[in-house]
């Protein structure tokens, strides 16, 4: 926890920085006759940002915050594992939708938690897994006309607009 | 009698058959989303925002006010139940719901909870129709300098109130309003923080973006986390009999359920305090009141309606300076604001006078979805009791695909959906810190709002920050924020002293 504590608040300050440095690319003075320049809020934000990530590294040498005096693991296997199953396939779901488009990728991410993670029945699995996206397709395609990204698969959708336009 | 005249429009407008079935069904979402242990108001509000392009503003507020509202009653539900609670808003219902569930009467407690809830809901709905009006009349007289110094008080209160680390707070507070700075410059038409040159930024950060990222992705992961062991959930018997048995029990306790009331609309009304601290206020006062306080913490009623009362109250408050004002009085308020921007709603007093459907639509929807949320509770105790044995390996999946769509919804770009991925695992990695994550998403929506105000306001002064200081009310507020913003202050000098 307490190396997490350091690394955390050390990766904002690099994070501040770079918003210093983007807010600093336009003026950050005072502009006459329209106010302060357009990068002046981010500037200012960004170093308040870097300020507090200060203030907590001081607080991390003094172990005066409580993440700071924690002995506990910033993460124990089982909660490392539980991150893992749910963060990294979540991403793998969303490069898929560029390729694949929503409709098939939900599919298989359902298939993958429900069945694999979750232990449920094959029939459960697939009443979830096929319900979702065509509800989510009468939903945001028909109901919205939000188109969703569909990547090489939009073709296949074509007899499904000739359906409903 | 002008407020009568309007409040009769606003019952006609809530009882549309469009929007009675809103109320009705974001009841029941909103009571499965709070009974969920982890999953409160706030998330639900968040998710399911993107879903309301569907119907008419007025329709969508309805909607999600009858989430907040169900949620609030929900809460209650897994806090009784299962000892965990169903949102931060519950916390204060656990200490007495759960020994009374473990001695046998989980549905006394189940119904006080819901009693409670409903005399909360509608004393401060009657409350906030007397206020609205006045307020958001003194609120038209507002130039950017006092709406600037509203949204410095609300920051103020986060530092303030939040027994939080105040440097995480603070940074918090940056971060979330530095994101909001992304995109296209209001003033000079400038890209501004256009990181890596992605085309993506030009158009800015949504909040939504933000509060999906936090509420759903990150909620999830911390949730799941947090749940790993076995929970117990208590067998609940409910018969007509046993249940007016209960009712005339808990009337008994109507003097705790009014102060309840009082004190959450009060404290839900301060700018980002909320209903959790208004509920855990009424708890505490309800103990210091009773006769016999040792008996809180081992099933007394009185610890179940305080709280309770409070947590509906103080949703109700937090609407006030939502409507009136434009500064949310919550997490929950700040996503609903939000959603009044997308919308193209303007928030703030003008709404009193451009958009009087919509105001006294939804707080006649309140009065409305008060009853329904009493009596879908009452009736449906154990469909609700079921719910909570839904493991989290089917609702977690559907839950993040909710995010993922619903997180394209509004800019209809993958590059926001990414961006919400990475929001919501930094916002978890953030918050097993102990980062607060609330002030962020409040920034990222007053953001663009008090950078406006702000830079408006010195181009007034010519630059001179005593404007928000030599006009009476924007001064006020201004130096009621400094107060707030030192009173931490006080108590590091004050134990200093002790120490010696």
């Amino acid at each position: 926890m307490r190396v997490a504590e350091l690394v955390m608040a050390i990766v904002l300050s690099v994070f501040s920085l770079a918003i210093m440095y983007k807010g600093s690319e336009l003026p950050i003075g005072w502009v006459a006759g329209s106010g302060p320049g357009a990068g002046a809020f981010p500037f200012w934000l960004g170093g308040g940002m870097l300020v507090c990530c200060f203030a907590i590294i001081v607080r991390w040498f003094r172990r005066t915050s409580p993440p700071s005096r924690s002995e506990a693991p910033y993460f124990d296997r089982r909660s490392l594992y539980l991150f893992i199953i749910g963060a990294v396939p979540l991403g793998i779901m969303i490069g898929l939708i560029h390729v694949i488009g929503v409709y098939f990728s939900v599919p298989l991410y359902l298939v993958y938690y429900l069945r694999f993670i979750g232990n449920h029945k094959w029939w459960l699995t697939a009443v979830i897994a096929l319900s979702m996206p065509v509800v989510t397709f009468l939903f945001f395609e028909i109901a919205l006309r939000i188109e969703l990204p569909k990547g090489y698969t939009e073709e296949l959708f074509y007899p499904i607009y000739d359906l409903f336009y | 009698m002008e407020i009568l005249q309007h409040l009769t429009d606003g019952f006609l407008i809530a009882f549309q058959p469009l929007n009675l079935a809103l109320i009705v069904f974001g009841c029941v979402v909103g009571l499965f989303i709070g009974a969920m242990p982890g999953l409160g108001s706030v998330n639900g509000v968040a998710i399911l925002l993107p879903m309301t392009f569907l119907v008419p503003p007025t329709g969508a507020i309805i909607f999600l006010g009858a989430i907040y509202y169900g949620a609030m009653y929900g809460g209650a539900i897994s806090s009784i139940m299962l000892g965990i609670p169903g949102a931060s808003t519950a916390v204060a219902t656990t200490f007495d719901g759960r020994p009374m569930a473990l001695k046998g009467h989980a549905d006394k407690a189940l119904i006080a909870a819901a009693v409670a809830s409903f005399v909360g809901g509608t004393i401060s709905v009657i409350l906030f129709t007397l206020f609205a009006p006045p307020l958001a009349d003194v609120a038209l007289a507002f130039g950017p300098p006092e709406e600037f110094a509203l949204m410095i008080l609300a920051f103020a209160t986060f530092i303030g109130l939040g027994s939080d680390d105040i440097p995480k707070t603070l940074l918090s507070i940056f971060l979330g309003l530095a994101l909001a700075t992304v995109g296209l410059d209001i003033v000079s038409g400038k890209p501004r923080l256009i990181f890596f040159d992605l085309t993506g930024f030009y158009h800015g950060i949504n909040f939504l973006v933000l509060a999906i990222g936090i509420y759903g992705i990150g909620e999830m992961l911390w949730t799941i986390e947090q749940s790993k062991g076995e929970v117990v959930v208590t067998k609940a018997q409910v018969s007509v009999a046993r249940t007016m048995a209960a009712l005339r029990e808990i009337m008994g306790s109507m003097k705790t359920m009014v102060m309840g009331s009082f004190l959450g609309y009060f404290v839900g009304i301060l700018p980002a305090a909320g209903a959790t601290p208004g509920s855990l206020m009424a708890y505490g006062v309800a103990k210091t009141m009773a006769k016999d306080p040792k008996s809180f913490g081992k099933g007394n009623i009185d610890g179940i309606v305080a709280p309770e009362a409070a947590n509906n109250a103080a949703s109700t408050g937090s609407m006030l300076p939502m409507l009136t004002l434009g500064i949310p009085g919550s997490p929950t308020t700040a996503i609903l604001l939000g959603g009044m921007v997308i919308w193209g709603l303007e928030p703030g007093p003008r709404l009193f006078i451009d958009h009087t459907d919509f105001v006294w639509g939804l707080i006649a929807s309140l009065y409305a979805a008060n009853l329904f949320a009493l009596l879908i509770n009452i009736a449906f105790i154990p469909a609700f009791v079921a719910v909570l044995k839904m493991p989290f390996t089917i609702l977690a999946p559907m839950i993040y695909v909710l995010c993922v769509v619903g997180g394209y919804a509004p800019t209809k770009d993958l590059h926001d959906v990414w961006l919400m991925l990475i929001f919501g695992v930094f916002g978890y990695l953030m918050r097993k810190l102990d980062y607060p994550l609330a002030p962020a998403v409040l920034a990222i929506v007053l953001g663009p709002l008090a950078e406006a105000s702000m830079r408006q306001s010195l181009i007034m002064s010519q630059g001179s920050f005593e404007i928000f200081f030599f006009r009476p009310i924007a001064g006020t507020i201004m130096i009621a924020a400094i107060l707030l913003l030192f009173w931490p202050l006080v108590g590091v000098v004050r134990r200093a002293f002790a120490s010696r």
